[in-house]
C-alpha cells in the first residue's frame, strides 16, 4: 500500500481521532488512562510523521510539493483541501511530532486534575500544528491557524499556575486573535483578486505580478500577513504576550507557544505570495532580529524568574532566525529554518527541565535556588548539556544555525546588514551570559534557602526518558546536520536572492530602491503613485514553485 | 615506516573522546584504578600515535603535509565544511607538546587528585579537554578549530568551577567561559569575512587565495587577534586567567599554561599568511603583546599566592610569543611556545607538589625553608625557575631571546620598542621567578609545622571528609613522613617533574642559534609552514650576541636584586614596599583592571537593562502598549460576542465579518489612491 497520498491525512486523523477518544472516556480520579492514550496517540503519531522524511524525493523539481493531496471542498468560494510538504515544512512536522509525546510525559505529573480536558486540548492543538504546517489552501491554513488558539487559551486559562492565568489567556488570545483577523481580512482580498485561494497558484501569480497592479494594495495585504506572523512569533517590539504566557502556561504548552508557526509562516505565506515587499520590509526585519537579539539577552541577563529567563531566551532565539530568513541568503534561510528545529528542541528541554525543578521544589525564583548540583548530579548534566546546546557551542546543533544565519547576514545585499551582524553577534557573548549566570544559580555554590527546606531528588526514571532524547538530538544535530539541511536547502536556494545574476550595479539600485519603497512610498501616496511608473525593481528574478 | 595511513588522524582526537565517554557514564560506578587507567590509556595512545607520525615525518624524503577528510559537517549549497585533518611541521610541534605534556600531567593528576571526590569527574574532564584541544590543533579549516576552539573553553569551564561548591569557583569558571566568548565574537565575525571573500573556510584555500584576493586583511587579521585575545589572556582580555587558577593545580598546569591558552598564539601563527598582509594589525599585536608582558609582570612582581605569581607570568610569556606574532617571527613564537610548556607546566606541577607538601598553603608568606624538606620538588623546580629567569643555555634562554633579536631586527616600525619592553620584561621576570623560589625554598620556615594537621591540599578545603583517609594512605607510602609534617610527593607525581625538569633544561638545543654555533633546527623545522620567513631577516651574528649578552645581564641582575629583598634581608622588601606605596597598591591591586571593568561595562549593561530595557521599554512601551491592546479589543469583543449571541454559525459567521472588514478595507484603499 503506498502511503504517500494518504500520509498527511492520517496525520492529521490520528490526533484528531485521538482527542475524541480521549474526549468521550470517562475521567476518574488517580487513573492515568487518558495521560496513558494520548501518549499511545502521540506516539503513534510521531510514527506517522517519520515517514516523510523516510519517503521524501531528494531529486524532485525545486518548489514542488511531495505527498500532496489536492481535493475541492466547497464550490463557492473555491476552497479546497490541499495539502502537501516540502523541504521546509517536513522537518517541521517530525518536530511537532517529537515534542508531542514528550509533552504528555511532562504533563505525567505535573497535571493530576481534570486530565481529560488537558489531553483533549493538548491533541487538538496538535492537529492544529500539523494542520498549519501542510495546508497549501490559504483559507484551509487559516482554519488550522486559528484552531491553533483556542486549545492554547483554555489550556493556559485552565491549567495555569497562577492567578494570573486568566488575564494571561485572554492577553494571548487577543494578542493573536486581532492581527488574525486582519489576517482573514488580507486572505479574503487576494481571493477577489485572484479567486483562488491556493497557495502554489498564488506564489506563481505573485512571481508574474500578477495578483494585483496596486502596489498600495499589495502592500497592506502583505503587512497584515507579516503583522499577523510576527506577532506568533513574536518579533522584538511584539512580545508583549510572551513572558507572561510562559510563565503560566504547563510546560507541554509552553513548548509549542512560540516560534515555530509564526517564522514557519512568514517563510511560507509572506516569502512566496510577497516576495517583493518581503525584499523590501528586510532592512527593518533585520534591524528588529538584531535588536530582538540583544533586547532578549539582555532582559534574561536580570530576570531572577527561570521562566521570565526562558521566554526573553526564547524571544532572543526566535530573533535570530528572523535574522537569518530576512537576510535571502541561502545560509541564513537554511540556518534560520534550522534553527527553527534547535530553537523548538532546546527550548522544549529548558522548559521541561524547569518543570522539574518547580515540580520538586515549587518555585521558579533562582533566589530561592543554589548548590542543587550537589543534590541533582544527572540534572545539572541534562541542564548543562541543554545550556550549551542553546548558546551555541559547536558540535551541538545551535551553533550550526547560529553560524550560518551570521554568516548569511555578512553576505547579505540588504541594507546595513555588516552592522547589524556585528550587532547579533554580541549575542553569543550574552547568551553565554544569562545561561551560565542561570547554571550558577541554580545549581552551584552553597545550598538555597528552599533546597534546604525540601528534600529533592534526582531525575526519576520517566524523566530520563524525557530528557536523553533531547540530549541525543543535539549531538547528532550539530554533528550530522548536512541529513536534515539537504531538505531545508531545497527550499532556501529558491528564496535566497541570487547575486550572482545581478550586476554590482544593480544590487545598489535595488538597496536604495528598497528603502525608499519602505521608508517613504508607502506614507506618502503621491510619491507612491510616481513609484509606480517605474519598473519594478528586479529583486528575485526567479520563478518561485 | 614512511608510511602513515592517514585515518589513523581520527583517532588522535577519538581515543580520548572515548576515554571521557567511557569515564564521564561509567566512572561514577568504576573502581578509581579504573578510572586512572582508562583515563592515562587514552591518553598515552594518541601520543604513540604522534610519536609515530612525528618519526615518518621527520624521515627524508617524507610529505610536508599530511591530511584527512571526511563527510561535511556543515553543507549548504554553495558553502560547506567538511571533517577534514592535516597535519604540517607546525601541527607536528603542537601534538607532540598537547600528547607529550597532557600526558605527564594526566599521570602527576593520578597522585594529586588521589583522594578527591569527584574523581572520574575530573578525568572525564580532563579527556574531553584533550579531545577538543587536539582537534583545535588538527583541523584543516578555521570552522573544525572553532570547534576545539569553544570546546577547550567548555572543558576549561567545567575544570575551574571544579570545585563548584565554592563561590570563587564557579564564578572563576563562568568568567573564564564569557570573556574566552567576547573573543569568539571577534573569532566569529573574522570568519564571517573570510566566507564573504573567500567563500570558503578551509585553510589551504584561503591561503592559496590570500595573494589574489582584496579583502580587508586589516579588520580580518585584527578581529582574528580578538578571538587570540581572548584564549591567550591578552590585553584586554587577559583577566580570567588569574581568576582560572581556581581549578584544581594539574588544570592549570595543562589547560591555564602548556595547552589551551596557547591556542591563540598557534592561530595566529596558522594564519600568518592573513596577518602578514597588514602591517597596521601587526604593529597593533606586537604592541598588545608587548604590553601585555610588561603589565603581567610587574602585577606579578607583588603577588603572594604561589600560583597567581606563575599565573601572572603565563599572561607575560604569552605576550612574548604575541609580540613574536607581531613582528612576524612566528617560528620563535612557537618555539617559545613548546619551552614554555614545558617549564610552565613543570613550574605549576611543582608549586602543586609544595601546596600539597604543605596541606593545602598557597600563600608565600607562610612558606619558606622548604629546600630540605622536598628535595626532589626543590631540584625540579629551581630548573623551571631558571629556565623561566633566562639563564644562558637553558631553554627559556634560546627561545625568549630568539623572540627578542628577531624583534630587534625586524623591519616592523615598532620592533625596537617592543625590544626594549621585552628586555624589561625579561627583567622583572628573572625578579620575581627569583622572588618566588627565595620565598618558598630559602630562608626559615614561616610555616607551623604542628598546625598542618592533614595531607589535603588547597582542593580539599571544602571536602574534609576524606583528610583522615588520605592521612592513611600517604603513611603508608611514606611511612617515614609522619601525620602532619611536611612531606615529598609521591612517586606518580615526581616522576612527571623531573621528566618535566630535564625538558626544561636541555629543551633549548633544537633550536641553538647559528650565532652560537648551532643550527636553528627549530627554526628550520618550521620552514615549509612559515616559508622561510627567517633567512630573510637574517641579522649579523654580532648583533644575536651583543643582544644575549643582555638578555643575560637581565638575568644576573633580576637574580642579585631578589638575592638582595628576600634572601640577604627579607624586610627589605616591605621597607621598599611601604615607601612606594601608591605604586604598590596600583600593583597589588592589579591596575584596578577588574574593578573598572565592573564599573564602567557591567554595572551599567546590568543597570541599563533593568532599569531602562526592565522599566521603560519592557514595562512602559510594550506591556502598557499590551494594555491599550487588551482595552481597545475588549470592546471588539464584547461586540463579536454580540454577533455570535446573534445565532450566527461560526465560521459563517466569519466570513460575514471578514467580508464587511474588507469592504471597508478596499473601499479605503481606492478612495485613497482615487480610483
Amino acid at each position: 500500500m503506498n502511503l504517500d497520498h494518504s500520509i498527511l491525512t492520517i496525520l492529521l486523523l490520528t490526533p484528531l481521532a485521538g482527542a475524541a477518544v480521549l474526549a468521550l472516556l470517562p475521567e476518574r480520579e488517580g487513573s492515568k488512562t487518558h495521560a496513558a492514550v494520548a501518549l499511545v496517540v502521540t506516539l503513534l503519531t510521531f510514527l506517522f510523521t517519520l515517514h516523510l522524511p523516510w519517503h521524501f524525493d531528494y531529486a524532485a523539481a525545486p518548489g514542488t510539493f511531495q505527498f500532496e493531496k489536492n481535493l475541492p471542498w466547497i464550490a463557492t468560494p473555491a476552497i479546497h483541501y490541499h495539502v502537501g510538504v516540502d523541504g521546509l515544512s517536513m522537518w517541521l512536522i517530525v518536530l511537532a511530532g517529537f515534542l508531542a509525546p514528550i509533552g504528555v510525559l511532562a504533563s505525567w505529573k505535573a497535571v493530576n486534575k481534570r486530565e481529560r480536558l488537558f489531553y483533549t486540548l493538548f491533541l487538538l492543538q496538535q492537529v492544529a500544528m500539523i494542520g498549519v504546517f501542510i495546508s497549501l489552501d490559504t483559507f484551509l491554513y487559516y482554519g488550522f491557524w486559528e484552531l491553533s488558539l483556542i486549545p492554547m487559551t483554555l489550556l493556559i486559562a485552565t491549567f495555569g499556575r497562577t492567578e494570573n492565568r486568566r488575564r494571561a489567556a485572554i492577553k494571548f488570545f487577543l494578542y493573536a486573535f486581532i492581527p488574525s483577523a486582519i489576517l482573514l481580512v488580507g486572505m479574503l482580498w487576494l481571493y477577489a483578486r485572484t479567486g483562488t485561494f491556493d497557495l502554489p497558484k498564488l506564489t506563481a501569480l505573485a512571481a508574474a505580478h500578477a495578483i494585483s497592479p496596486n502596489n498600495h494594495a499589495l502592500w497592506l495585504c502583505s503587512l497584515a500577513f507579516l503583522v499577523a506572523f510576527a506577532v506568533k512569533v513574536p518579533v522584538f517590539p511584539l512580545h508583549g504576550w510572551l513572558s507572561e504566557n510562559i510563565q503560566e502556561a504547563p510546560t507541554a504548552a509552553v513548548m509549542v507557544l512560540a516560534g515555530k508557526l509564526g517564522l514557519y509562516s512568514i517563510l511560507r505565506f509572506s516569502f512566496g505570495i510577497f516576495p517583493e515587499q518581503s525584499h523590501a520590509v528586510a532592512p527593518l526585519m533585520l534591524a528588529l532580529g538584531a535588536i530582538g537579539i540583544v533586547y532578549g539577552s539582555l532582559m534574561a541577563l536580570v530576570q531572577n524568574d527561570l521562566k521570565k529567563l526562558a521566554a526573553f531566551s526564547t524571544l532572543a532565539h526566535v530573533s535570530f532566525v528572523i535574522l537569518g530568513i530576512f537576510t535571502f541568503t541561502v545560509a541564513g534561510l537554511d540556518g534560520g529554518t534550522f534553527q527553527i528545529l534547535n530553537e523548538s528542541l532546546a527550548g522544549a528541554a529548558l522548559f521541561v527541565l524547569m518543570g522539574l525543578l518547580y515540580e520538586r521544589y515549587g518555585s521558579y525564583d533562582m533566589r530561592d535556588y543554589g548548590g542543587l548540583a550537589v543534590r541533582h548530579p544527572w540534572m545539572v548534566t541534562m541542564f548543562l548539556i541543554t545550556t550549551f546546546a542553546a548558546i551555541g557551542l559547536p558540535m551541538l546543533n545551535g551553533f550550526v544555525g547560529e553560524f550560518l544565519i551570521l554568516s548569511g547576514t555578512m553576505q547579505s545585499y540588504v541594507m546595513h546588514h555588516v552592522l547589524w551582524t556585528v550587532i547579533a553577534t554580541t549575542g553569543v557573548i550574552l547568551s553565554a551570559s544569562y545561561m551560565l549566570w542561570m547554571i550558577q544559580r541554580v545549581f552551584y555554590g552553597p545550598l538555597g534557602l528552599r533546597a534546604e527546606e525540601v528534600k529533592g531528588w534526582d531525575l526519576t526514571a520517566r524523566e530520563h526518558l524525557e530528557l536523553w532524547p533531547f540530549a541525543a538530538l543535539f549531538l547528532i544535530l550539530g554533528v550530522a546536520s548536512p541529513y536534515w539541511m539537504k531538505a531545508i536547502d531545497t527550499y532556501g536556494t529558491i528564496v535566497a536572492t541570487k547575486p550572482d545574476t545581478m550586476a554590482p550595479g544593480e544590487i545598489k539600485h535595488i538597496e536604495t530602491e528598497t528603502y525608499r519603497t519602505t521608508g517613504t512610498a508607502f506614507m506618502d501616496p503621491a510619491l507612491g503613485a510616481a513609484a509606480q511608473g517605474k519598473p519594478t525593481p528586479p529583486v528575485n528574478k526567479g520563478a518561485r514553485y | 615506516m614512511n608510511q602513515f595511513d592517514t585515518n589513523l588522524l581520527w583517532l588522535i582526537p577519538a581515543l580520548p573522546f572515548a576515554g571521557f565517554l567511557l569515564n564521564g557514564t561509567l566512572g561514577r560506578k568504576l573502581p578509581r584504578a579504573a578510572v586512572t587507567a582508562i583515563a592515562l590509556l587514552f591518553t598515552l595512545a594518541p601520543a604513540l600515535i604522534v610519536a609515530n607520525l612525528w618519526i615518518v615525518m621527520k624521515a627524508a624524503g617524507a610529505p610536508l603535509s599530511l591530511s584527512v577528510t571526511g563527510g561535511p559537517w556543515i553543507a549548504v549549497s554553495g558553502f560547506t565544511v567538511p571533517f577534514a585533518f592535516t597535519v604540517d611541521h607546525l601541527t607536528l610541534i603542537m601534538l607532540g607538546v598537547v600528547t607529550g605534556v597532557g600526558f605527564l600531567i594526566h599521570l602527576y593528576s593520578a597522585g594529586y587528585m588521589a583522594h578527591e571526590d569527584g574523581y572520574w569527574r575530573f578525568f572525564a574532564y580532563l579527556n574531553l579537554f584533550m579531545f577538543f584541544m587536539l582537534v583545535l590543533v588538527l583541523s584543516a579549516n578555521f570552522l573544525l578549530l572553532f570547534v576545539g576552539w569553544e570546546g577547550v573553553g567548555l572543558a576549561s569551564y567545567l575544570l575551574i568551577g571544579f570545585y563548584f561548591k565554592k563561590d570563587s569557583a564557579a564564578n572563576a569558571g563562568k568568567k573564564a567561559f564569557i570573556v574566552n566568548r567576547i573573543g569568539d565574537f571577534g573569532f566569529l565575525l573574522a570568519m564571517f569575512l573570510i566566507i564573504v571573500h573567500f567563500g570558503t573556510l578551509n585553510f589551504a584555500d584561503v591561503f592559496a587565495k590570500v595573494p589574489s584576493v582584496a579583502a580587508p586583511f586589516t579588520a580580518i587579521a585584527l578581529l582574528l587577534f580578538v578571538g587570540a585575545a581572548g584564549k591567550s589572556a591578552q590585553i584586554p582580555l587577559y583577566i580570567w586567567l588569574p581568576d582560572a587558577m581556581e581549578g584544581p593545580t594539574p588544570v592549570s598546569a595543562l589547560i591555564h599554561a602548556a595547552t589551551m591558552v596557547t591556542a591563540g598564539v598557534y592561530m595566529m601563527a596558522r594564519c600568518h599568511a592573513i596577518i602578514d598582509l597588514s602591517p597596521t594589525a601587526m604593529a597593533v599585536i606586537a604592541c598588545l603583546g608587548a604590553a601585555t608582558a610588561l603589565m603581567a609582570a610587574t602585577i606579578g612582581l607583588v603577588q603572594h599566592d604561589i600560583k597567581r605569581v606563575l599565573a601572572y607570568s603565563t599572561v607575560s610569556q604569552l605576550g612574548y610569543m604575541v609580540l613574536a606574532c607581531g613582528v612576524g617571527a612566528y617560528s620563535a613564537g612557537i618555539f617559545h611556545l613548546m619551552t614554555h610548556a614545558f617549564f610552565k607546566a613543570l613550574l605549576f606541577l611543582s608549586a602543586g607538589s609544595v601546596i600539597h607538601s604543605l596541606s593545602g598553603e598557597q600563600d608565600m608568606r607562610v612558606m619558606g625553608g622548604l629546600r630540605t624538606k622536598i628535595p626532589v620538588t626543590f631540584w625540579c623546580m629551581t630548573a623551571g625557575v631558571f629556565a623561566i629567569a633566562g639563564m644562558p643555555l637553558l631553554s627559556g634562554f634560546f627561545s625568549k631571546d630568539e623572540i627578542l633579536y628577531q624583534a630587534y631586527i625586524s623591519p616592523s616600525p615598532v620592533g625596537k620598542l617592543v625590544w626594549l619592553v621585552g628586555v624589561i620584561t625579561a627583567l622583572l621576570t628573572s625578579f620575581y621567578m627569583f622572588r618566588l623560589w627565595f620565598k618558598t625554598f630559602f630562608g626559615a620556615p614561616r610555616f607551623d609545622e604542628h598546625a598542618l594537621g592533614g595531607h589535603g591540599h588547597e582542593d580539599l578545603a571544602p571536602v574534609h571528609a576524606h583528610k583522615d583517609k588520605h592521612a592513611t594512605m600517604v603513611a603508608e607510602h611514606e611511612p617515614s613522613h609522619g601525620h602532619g609534617g611536611v612531606h615529598e610527593s609521591p612517586l606518580v607525581m615526581t616522576l612527571p617533574l623531573m621528566i618535566l625538569a630535564v625538558l626544561s633544561v636541555i629543551g633549548g638545543i633544537v633550536g641553538v642559534p647559528t650565532a652560537f654555533g648551532g643550527h636553528n633546527e627549530f627554526e628550520h623545522f618550521l620552514d615549509p609552514v612559515f616559508a622561510g620567513k627567517v633567512e630573510a631577516l637574517a641579522g649579523s651574528g654580532g648583533t644575536a650576541i651583543t643582544l644575549s649578552t643582555i638578555a643575560t645581564l637581565c638575568f644576573v641582575l633580576g637574580l642579585f636584586a631578589a638575592y638582595l629583598f628576600y634572601f640577604k634581608n627579607p624586610d627589605r622588601a616591605s621597607q621598599l614596599a611601604a615607601k612606594v606605596k601608591p605604586l604598590y597598591s596600583l600593583l597589588d591591586h592589579k591596575y584596578w583592571v577588574d574593578e573598572i571593568y565592573g564599573a564602567v561595562i557591567v554595572t551599567p549593561l546590568l543597570m541599563f537593562s533593568r532599569l531602562f530595557l526592565g522599566g521603560l521599554v519592557e514595562g512602559a512601551a510594550v506591556q502598557g502598549s499590551a494594555a491599550g491592546l487588551a482595552g481597545g479589543a475588549r470592546g471588539l469583543g464584547w461586540l463579536v460576542r454580540r454577533i455570535q449571541s446573534g445565532n450566527i454559525r461560526s465560521y459563517a459567521g466569519w466570513l460575514a465579518f471578514g467580508a464587511a472588514l474588507f469592504l471597508v478595507f478596499t473601499l479605503v484603499i481606492s478612495y485613497s489612491l482615487h480610483f
